[in-house]
């Protein structure tokens, strides 16, 4: 039978569990659709990385909007989600890659954006003291940190649960279509209709995007993690590299996080990915040659999340250029975690009121489409 | 015999050295595969015959006859020409059958043709209170020191729980002039009855004149306790005493050590890890990969034998690995199959060798309040979470186990959810109402055993390794 609802949001990872809980926080009653559980691929399983550090320009209003709401994140959603603040620090190993960073923060400064501070060696081993002494200093954005992605996840989810939002788990979205004004979706034996639907589905919204007319130029990825034994504790901020792919995070009981984005081989199909071993010795060497306490620590495990990177690398985010009422919201493109909680807010703020005081403009799906009106 | 794979590739590489890994190396080289065999320990046998090439127990009959007879496989493989590397370490494993193993400290990779798991049982956690208590210790355990240094008990020692391999413990234990104060049997009174229609397949089988003699071997010597319905193990910091209830009657008695043990599983880690297809086994309460008559599993190109594929003792997993070995032969080099034994007296040989089994399977079903535990029982000792610590994260919204990890960390710790992972299904398919097939299992992923960063960071180098912008 056919149910009624305000929106339909499809893809129950962070952003479509975040647009779903802040439509619930303006009234509305969305449901959220998602064939497996929320959290089970990349929302779930990424470095938990809460970054403004680093961003392409285009998406910083959305990264610092987002920032906000995780600074309050516990008040929001009634769980801490993991969620430290200890900075993010970018390391330059040299001194071109160091001028890099000092023309990236003069550049941000001439924007108006303040968030990036250029450090130099002494503050760069105060904040990590294990870096090498060759490293001549970098950037750091000290609002930032990280939280569990797993948890965070299902507190949003949880949450919209809780206010009134519908959630399907286990049961994949099906025949998406719009009929007699409204969008409508199978769910197993049950048809959901409403005014609006929502593209969240990460790495299934490219097929969902191409279906309705609208094709990205997006591919399934699998950005691969892995995480050390416990060691003595060394390092608070997380650290990423200028030069190299790496990202680096000590957890509060010892273990350590190394990711960076070398990537596994995904089959989407099967929901399962193949580890590329041999790129993740890059990332050990890399850590090796950085970090010596770190020698002897053990790899306990490494795994990948299966998500969509566009050609650009810069999400979709925002109302259809085609279909009224449908908006898309995918293409993180491996580093969406931290934009979760705000694109769910902008989101609420475009179906809502049909515009935000965010600026997402660069983000549209139109800049694909240069020729579609 | 030490040293990394001679070779990049080969036809077979077979995983594990035990009754199954042996047979399965012997009969692929025997038909001249090129064959690797890659076993984790310091000398082939597995846990059924460990040490079988340099026990000290040197008095035959203290171990069985059926020890023995491991030695003459061991010279099957020894004499053919598979390659055999001990202490190697398998970590990993994929759909490419590309195998990651550590070897001396080095890591390598291999490519193999065809697979065969066979990394035999692991015993089924035995959570009671007090578990993990020094002074505790799993029977599995206490037989390796057994056959590995001839050690044996001296202390006040209580053995508890059920199984053939309780009492073959036992008889071991006594034979070797160790000390056993007390049995405690957990088998259910009530499994008597259900193994009844089962009963004549196993007075047929070989095992039930040998099990016989053993109980009542280790009965002349020891106080047996038969129907123990409770059991918790309490001390300060050290196991102090066992306090049991049977019949009716409750009693604590002191004790230094308690060996535990109920019954094995298949040991999945590394067939999960790879991507195999696995499915609750109602019979005997654990995962088993989803098999063909020939072991296949349903990656292409990977075979399980022995109890890895399902619990079914060493004979049967001598057959398995020769069944697994042939359908390789038959796939890889068919024309020299002609020398191999026939298919259909391999498969007869295998139900020979499993009558009985579901005789064995019903009566020592763990009974249910000795698998899922309660209260703050832990249940994943790594991370210390307990029972009501699990339910506690059902109630706000666990619906499985790969979701309990974001709230408890079950299963993230150094076993990998060996300890653990069969009573977190349990406990949460009892808590949610669902069975343990719907529940599921925890995400397995390589490397299924640790290794170092070192070791990671010096394996070889490829040309993808460039510089790009960084992204996390």
């Amino acid at each position: 039978m056919t149910k009624l609802a305000d929106a339909i949001i499809v893809g129950g990872g962070i952003h479509g569990c975040s647009t779903a809980l802040h439509l619930c926080l303006a009234g509305m009653k969305p449901v959220l659709i998602e064939k497996d559980y929320a959290g089970r691929h990349a929302s779930g399983v990424n470095a938990g990385g809460v970054r403004q550090l680093a961003r392409h320009v285009a998406e910083i209003p959305l990264s610092i909007r987002s920032m906000e709401i995780w600074e309050r994140i516990e008040e929001l959603l009634d769980d801490a989600c993991g969620f430290e603040s200890h900075g993010q620090v970018l390391v330059a190993e040299n001194d071109t890659e160091f001028d890099a960073c000092r023309a990236r923060v003069a550049e941000l400064n001439a924007l108006g954006f303040t968030h990036e501070e250029l450090i130099d060696g002494p503050e760069l081993r105060r904040l990590v003291p294990a870096v090498a002494e060759s490293c001549p200093g970098g950037v750091v954005s000290r609002r930032d940190g990280a939280a569990d992605p797993a948890r965070t996840t299902t507190a949003f989810r949880r949450k919209a649960a809780a206010l009134g939002a519908t959630v399907r788990e286990g049961v994949a979205a099906t025949n998406i279509r719009k009929e007699d004004g409204l969008w409508r979706v199978d769910v197993g034996a049950d048809t959901y209709a409403a005014p609006v639907l929502v593209n969240a589905a990460g790495a299934w919204a490219g097929r969902i995007a191409a279906d309705l007319g609208e094709p990205v130029p997006v591919e399934t990825v699998a950005p691969m993690l892995m995480i050390t034994s416990r060691v003595p504790h060394f390092i608070d901020p997380v650290v990423i590299l200028r030069g190299r792919k790496l990202s680096f995070k000590q957890f509060a009981n010892g273990t350590v996080l190394i990711g960076g984005g070398h990537l596994a081989t995904p089959d989407q199909d099967r929901n399962e990915t193949v580890l590329d071993w041999r790129s993740l010795a890059i990332s050990a060497r890399t850590v090796f040659e950085l970090f010596p306490v770190m020698r002897s620590a053990t790899i306990v495990r490494a795994w990948a999340g299966i998500e969509a990177r566009t050609r650009d690398e810069l999400p979709v985010l925002g109302p259809s250029s085609r279909h009224s009422g449908l908006f898309h919201q995918f293409g993180f493109s491996l580093h969406g975690f931290q934009l979760g909680p705000g694109a769910g807010a902008v989101m609420a703020d475009l179906i809502v009121s049909g515009g935000t005081q965010t600026r997402i403009g660069d983000l549209g799906i139109a800049r694909f489409h240069p020729f579609t009106p | 015999m030490n040293a990394a794979p001679k070779r990049d590739s080969y036809d077979v590489v077979v995983i594990g050295a035990g009754p199954a890994g042996l047979a399965a190396a012997a009969t692929a080289a025997e038909a001249g595969l090129s064959t690797l065999l890659l076993d984790e320990n310091a000398g082939p046998g597995g846990q059924v015959w460990r040490a079988i090439a340099s026990t000290p127990v040197t008095e035959r009959s203290y171990l069985g006859a059926d020890y023995w007879t491991g030695a003459s496989l061991v010279d099957e493989v020894r004499s053919g020409g598979a390659e055999i590397i001990q202490r190697a370490t398998v970590w990993s494993l994929d759909r490419n059958l590309e195998i990651g193993v550590s070897v001396g400290g080095a890591s390598s990779f291999v490519k193999a043709r065809r697979v065969i798991l066979a990394t035999g049982a692991l015993e089924r956690p035995f959570p009671i209170p007090g578990w993990t208590l020094p002074g505790v210790m799993s029977a599995g355990a206490a037989q390796t020191m057994l056959k590995s240094s001839g050690l044996v008990p001296d202390g006040k020692t209580v053995i508890a729980g059920q199984g053939p391999l309780l009492w073959l413990l036992a008889a071991q234990i006594l034979r070797l002039g160790g000390r056993i104060d007390r049995i405690l049997d957990t088998t259910e009174r009530r499994n008597y009855l259900s193994a009844l229609p089962h009963a004549f397949a196993f007075l047929t089988s070989r095992y039930f004149a040998k099990g016989l003699a053993m109980m009542r071997e280790v009965r002349a010597k020891v106080p047996v306790v038969t129907g123990v319905s409770e059991l918790a193990a309490a001390g300060d910091g050290q196991l102090a005493t066992v306090t049991y209830a049977a019949g009716g009657r409750r009693e604590t008695i002191p004790a230094e050590l308690l060996l535990l043990h109920q019954g094995v599983v298949p040991n999945v880690n590394l067939a999960m890890a790879a991507g195999i297809e696995h499915r609750w086994d109602d019979r005997q309460l654990c995962w088993s990969p989803v098999l063909d008559p020939d072991g296949n599993t349903s990656v292409q190109g990977i075979a399980i034998a022995g109890d890895g594929a399902g619990i079914g003792g060493a004979e049967a997993a001598v057959v398995r690995g020769r069944i697994a070995a042939r359908a390789a032969v038959d796939a890889l080099a068919p024309a020299a199959a002609g020398k191999l034994a026939p298919m259909a007296t391999l498969r007869a040989s295998l139900a020979k060798a499993e009558r009985g089994r579901a005789f064995l399977d019903t009566l020592f079903r763990p009974a249910p309040q000795f698998r899922i535990p309660s209260g703050d029982t832990i249940v994943c000792r790594c991370e210390e979470v307990t029972a009501r610590d699990i339910l506690d994260a059902v109630a706000i919204g666990a619906t499985g186990p790969n979701q309990l990890k974001a709230y408890r960390r079950t299963g993230m710790g150094p076993c990998q959810g060996r300890l653990c992972g069969l009573t977190v299904t349990e406990l949460m398919a009892q808590a949610r109402g669902k069975t343990a097939q719907e529940i599921g299992y925890y995400r397995l992923r390589s490397p299924v055993k640790p290794i170092t960063l070192a070791e990671l960071a010096a394996m070889p180098k490829t040309e993808t390794d460039v510089s790009a912008v960084v992204r996390g």
